[in-house]
């Protein structure tokens, strides 16, 4: 089996960085740490190199990528290899960016850098093996790179991060478990007794840093969001009661509350009796307005966003987020009111 | 879901629902408790006052991520 790898223009021994700016290039074999790797491949052989300077592929980065990935085609490997870059950020971003345009262009591909080097984000569907943060970490590194990259290239489907020793990618996959979610719930369980804490739903939750606070509420324009199915009366737009298809908009200008009669919840999780009673209790927009009158706040925003928040897969959520937050952006709203049921 | 995305577009947004384990779960910054599942903002005009302010003094306050207040 083929295998192709890249390197920057220091461990292709082209040069250190009076080299940097120099283009793609191909090289033939096994080259500085490639002969390396060489030992830690199994069945796998490397045909040829691949080198780019890393400013040159930080300046050009389109044109860099369509050459090397024209070469890589013509190669045909079974796997692609980059790195190692450890903690180096321009080397580590082009092994990943090649190696995620690699395997999204089916070709396996694995690159090798520290765990914070910011090219492990731009990895996409690529494999990341961890390294130390410099290149004395190198002999730690490449059997654990070729290990992979050997895998890669016979084929055979991997098993989860830890196992097979990459970074994690965020991607989950079924598979059948031997016992039942009660005995390993329990074997969990006696784990965390005997202080051994471990889950199998880890990994990488997204997060996002809180922005900084409003310095003024009281020159501020508000917007009221919710995901409580809270609608006008008789649910013009057939919002769904549960596994919401979209989100809409209701006009509030003029409206001093969200009045029983005119307001409603749709929502199918709860018991909307309350609600409906009064759908303030919902939308607080009647003590909103208030503050607004009073000062406390600078302006309502003129729409309330909802949706129903009830079984909705967290793909379909965040897309009705990023729509809503795009809308409010370019209102200029600076502060959300947002409720959940 | 919501909270998060439009935080991230750099809009301060808090969080008023009655699970603020699951606010926390998902990865909501600002989050007020409400006292219940079918009326986060409570049920009298009072009670939604001061949980009103109590939200409305969270967008004002730089937080840590997955922060919970309770209302008084």
């Amino acid at each position: 089996m083929k295998a192709v790898h890249y390197l920057n223009q220091f461990f292709a021994g082209m040069g250190g960085e009076d080299q940097a700016e120099a283009p793609p290039t191909r090289l033939e074999g096994a080259v500085g740490p490639g002969r390396g790797l060489a030992a830690d491949l199994d069945a796998v052989e490397i045909v040829a190199t691949l080198a780019c300077g890393d400013d040159y592929f930080a300046e050009h980065e389109d044109e860099a990528l369509s050459a090397l990935l024209t070469m890589l085609a013509e190669l045909a490997p079974d796997v692609l290899v980059a790195g190692p870059a450890f903690g180096s950020g321009r080397y580590g971003y082009a092994c990943a960016r090649l190696a995620a345009e690699a395997a999204a262009r089916g070709i396996p591909s694995v690159a090798a850098m520290h765990e914070e080097n910011p090219g492990v984000e731009a990895a996409g569907a690529a494999y990341v093996v961890p390294t130390a943060v410099n290149v004395a970490g190198m002999r730690d590194a490449l059997p654990r790179l070729g290990a992979l990259a050997s895998a890669l290239a016979s084929g055979r489907e991997l098993g989860s991060a830890e196992e097979e020793g990459y970074l994690v990618r965020g991607f989950r996959r079924n598979y059948l478990a031997e016992k039942t979610g009660a005995e390993r719930a329990v074997e969990l369980l006696l784990a965390k007794l005997g202080g051994d804490v471990r889950t199998e739903v880890g990994g990488d939750l997204d997060r996002v840093e809180p922005p900084p606070p409003v310095p003024d509420l009281s020159e501020a324009l508000v917007a009221l969001v919710t995901e409580s199915g809270c609608v006008p009366q008789g649910n013009p737009d057939h919002l769904q009661s549960v596994r919401a298809q979209g989100w809409f908009r209701y006009d509030l200008e003029g409206a001093d509350t969200l009045a029983s009669g005119r307001y409603e919840s749709v929502h199918g999780g709860f018991d909307v009796t309350l609600a409906n009673e009064d759908p303030n209790r919902l939308v607080p927009l009647d003590t909103v307005r208030g503050l607004e009158r009073s000062g406390r706040v600078g302006r309502v925003h003129e729409s309330l966003y909802t949706t129903t928040g009830n079984g909705t897969p967290v793909v379909v959520a965040t897309r009705f987020g990023q729509e809503i937050a795009g809308q409010l952006r370019d209102a200029g709203v600076q502060a959300v009111l947002l409720s959940g049921t | 879901m919501l909270a998060k995305e439009i935080e991230r577009a750099g809009i301060p947004a808090v969080y008023v629902t009655s699970l603020p384990t699951v606010a926390t779960m998902i990865g909501a910054n600002r989050i007020v408790r409400g006292p219940a599942i079918t009326h986060p903002f409570g049920l009298d005009e009072e009670e939604r006052r001061r949980i009103v302010e109590r939200a409305l003094d969270m967008l004002e306050t730089d937080v840590e991520p997955n922060t919970v207040w309770e209302v008084e």
